[in-house]
This record gives structure tokens, sequence and C-alpha cells, in this order.
């Protein structure tokens, strides 16, 4: 158990459900931002259940702030979790929420409460289901800084909300930073976000680890490589990475080691966050070449 | 105050934009010897960057004797001599010595000879810059 991680997955695998895991293994160091980047259905959501103990794992080990997950009950309180929806009742008004959150947490800040409510603008006259997607996300992070939680775990924080919302909450975020003992995770498939805050990206595709890093380690990790139709088609032992073709071009992936061997025919870039998840996510990632050029990864 | 502004489209990285902006207003004196810069983690939230790339900027310009960083209290601006400048003009005071060796050794100077120029080199513009002693029209 390490002080200095957040939280580490080491070698974790769950058989339940579509969505399984195969032997995942990332972690992040105590006050920084990750970002867990995957198209949908690539296992975001089963990762970040299982690190929260709500999900059992076949194999591996967790550790979450220093405890081993499933850990201690306490441990619940110092985990903010900011799920796509929200679990609070309808007709619940915002004093009542607190009301029926408050004995769960020793540590609850009635006051902290209260000044979060009015600095995100959220009435506590207002009922829960009155609360717009983005303002529902607020009453979440009000309620995981108001027990003090150590760790926000965000599941797909900003799908869904408008690019005002978004704003906000990467300040949001950035002002529960200023404690070098506080950290994120979001998990998400929207990365222009990420391309500026995050200080770690992994990305995860059909349930394995593709890459995990700082986000400069990963950017600097790939090219984009873009060529005419009839460029990149005899390339052995370089992997090209959802690749596209097109009767126009073929647009890929490639490992940064492999760039210099692809010939000055093709243009080779630096790739944003985007372009990354994008091909890594592509389902024509194993498709045999000699397949017709389709724009898409659907076998026809 | 800080001045940052970043550009999204210069193609200069992140961390290079904020360590060349806050050198540039040290080295012009906008923020003098002393000055409080914010955090690494109060100014990466308030450009809206990473953590990272804002440790990055500090480390190099701590690394540069530019700044210096104290745990849990955020960074201050050193006083300039110490840093990359007093560096440079050190650089240049040994570089003029070694002419002065080359052109010495030329001229078959020993090292006795040389230290005695020295001497009254420094000697004479003590004299030269010190009012008390200074006689005015003294030739040097």
């Amino acid at each position: 158990m390490s002080a200095d991680l957040a939280f580490a997955l080491r070698g974790v695998s769950t058989s339940l459900g579509r969505f399984a895991l195969h032997d995942v293994s990332f972690a992040l160091p105590t006050g920084y931002v990750m970002g867990l980047i995957g198209a949908n259905g690539a296992g975001k959501t089963t990762t970040i259940r299982s690190l929260l103990g709500m999900y059992p794992i076949s194999s591996g080990e967790i550790e979450l702030l220093g405890h081993p997950v499933p850990g201690p009950v306490a441990l619940r309180e110092d985990v903010g979790v900011v799920l796509d929806h929200t679990f609070l009742v309808g007709d619940w008004r915002l004093t009542e929420v607190e009301r029926a959150l408050r004995p769960f947490y020793r540590r609850w800040d009635r006051t902290r409460y209260r000044d979060l409510l009015d600095e995100f603008g959220l009435h506590q006259r207002a009922r829960v289901k009155e609360l717009s997607r983005g303002m529902a996300m607020k009453l979440m992070i009000a309620v995981a800084l108001s027990h003090h939680a150590r760790l926000l775990v965000f599941d797909e924080p900003t799908s869904g909300l408008d690019p005002v919302a978004r704003d906000e909450l990467v300040g949001i975020v950035g002002d529960f930073l200023i404690d070098e003992g506080h950290s994120v995770l979001f998990s998400t498939h929207i990365t222009s976000d990420l391309e500026r805050i995050g200080d770690y990206v992994t990305l995860i595709h059909g349930g394995r680890i593709v890459r995990t890093g700082t986000k400069d380690e990963i950017l600097d990790g790939y090219r984009i490589v873009r060529g005419g139709p009839d460029d990149l088609t005899d390339l052995a032992g370089i992997e090209l990475i959802g690749a596209r073709r097109t009767p126009a071009g073929v647009q890929a992936l490639v490992d940064t080691e492999d760039a210099g061997l692809l010939g000055d025919r093709v243009m080779v870039e630096a790739p944003t966050l985007e372009e990354i998840a994008v091909h890594v996510g592509a389902p024509a990632r194993h498709r045999p070449r000699s397949l017709p050029p389709t724009t898409s990864g659907s076998i026809a | 105050m800080v001045r940052v502004v970043l550009s999204n489209s210069s193609g200069v990285p992140l961390y290079q934009q904020v360590k060349e902006q806050i050198g540039a207003g040290i080295l012009s004196g906008e923020l003098p010897d002393g000055s409080a810069l914010p955090s690494v983690r109060a100014l990466a939230r308030d450009l809206r960057i990473s953590i990272i790339t804002t440790t990055r900027a500090y480390a190099e310009l701590s690394a540069e004797g530019f700044i210096a960083t104290v745990p849990g209290k955020g960074a201050f601006v050193l006083p300039l001599n110490t840093a990359l400048v007093r560096e440079q003009l050190l650089r240049q005071a040994e570089e003029g010595l070694l002419t002065a060796l080359d052109a010495a050794r030329l001229a078959g100077v020993g090292r006795d000879e040389l230290v005695a120029m020295l001497d009254g080199l420094i000697e004479a513009d003590r004299t030269d810059t010190e009012p008390g002693r200074a006689t005015s029209g003294t030739p040097r």
C-alpha cells in the first residue's frame, strides 16, 4: 500500500457481464487528475465500479487511498462519486438531500454544503427532479465536497453537459486540486476537456488497458499518419491502429517508434488526444487490410 | 501580478509558454526580487492547464535560478544576480580573463606581473567608484 497513490489496480480481471476486464493495471499518484478514455463499451464504467468495490473482481488487487478494496466502510467517506445519473430521490428538496445523507458521514460539514449550493447557484428549496444535468452534477459534487472526499470519481461527467457547464466543471476540479492531497479520476469519451487539465491519461479498449501514463507520454507515444489511397499497404511489422481507408486516402495511428519507418510519401504528425481516442477505439482495429475500403469498421 | 496569456494555436508547448512569460516578467523587472508567484496548483487552476504542465514550467524556472519554490508556500522571484544573469556575467568575466591570459602569454608576462596588474586595476576601479577617495580630474 502506498500513500503516494490515490488508487492502483493491479492485474484486475472481471468475468461478469458483457464488459469484462482483462488484466487491467494502472495507478494515479495522489494530487493529480486522470482521464480514463475509451469508446462506449470499452470497460470504463466496469473499471470505475470495480475500483469503488461495487463490482466483484475475479483476480488481481485494488488499492484505494491506501486501503485494499473492498476495504473499511469509512473509506467511502474519502471518496466522492459522481455517476452519470443521480441516485437521489426526485421529490427531495436540496435541504432534504442533506438531511438524508448527513447520517452516513461522520465528517459532514453543514456550512460547507450551504456555501457550495450558493456558490454553484443551487437553491436550497429546489427539488432534485427540477435540476438540469449540469445542476444535478454540481449537487453531487457539493455532496462529495461536504463530506470532505479526497478522491473525486466522475463517470462520464461531461457527456450531456453544455459547454458552459463543462467549463464550470473544469473550474470546480481546479479548485478541488488546490489541496495536494486531493485527486480526480474521470472517465470520458470527450477528450477536449482533458487535453488541457488532465495530468494522466489511461486508454482502455475492449476491457484492456491500451496505454497509461502522463498526458505528454501518451501524446508523444503516437503519431498520426496520412497518405494517398495506395500508401501504407505493405508494412510488415508495423501496426496501423484504427486504419481508416477511403477512396481518397488512408489515415491511421502508429507507435512513434514506427513512424520513422513509413517513408517520406506519407504525412506524419503529432496527434491530438481526440485522434488517439478515435483510432484506439475504432472497431476496425484488427480488420484485415484486404477488405474493401469502408469508412467504419462494420464488416458489411 | 503574474501575467500569463496562453495561446492554443502557437505550436509552443503550454509549459514553455508559461515559463517564457514568467521569465520575461522577471527580466523586465515587472516581477521584482521577492515577488510572490501563485502556487503551482493555483496557477494550474487559474490557467486551466494541468498541474504537471505548471510544475514543469516552475521546475525549469527554478533550475535556471529565476525562482525558488517552497513546498506548501508557493514560489517567489529570486534576485536577478543569483539567476541566469549572474551565471552569464561570470562566464563573460572568465572569457575576459582568458583573453588577457592569451595576450599575457604572447607578451611573456608572468603570473606575478599579471596578478599585480589585476590588483592595480581593481584598486584603480575602486578609487574611481568610491566618491570619497576619488579626486576629480585624476587621470587613471
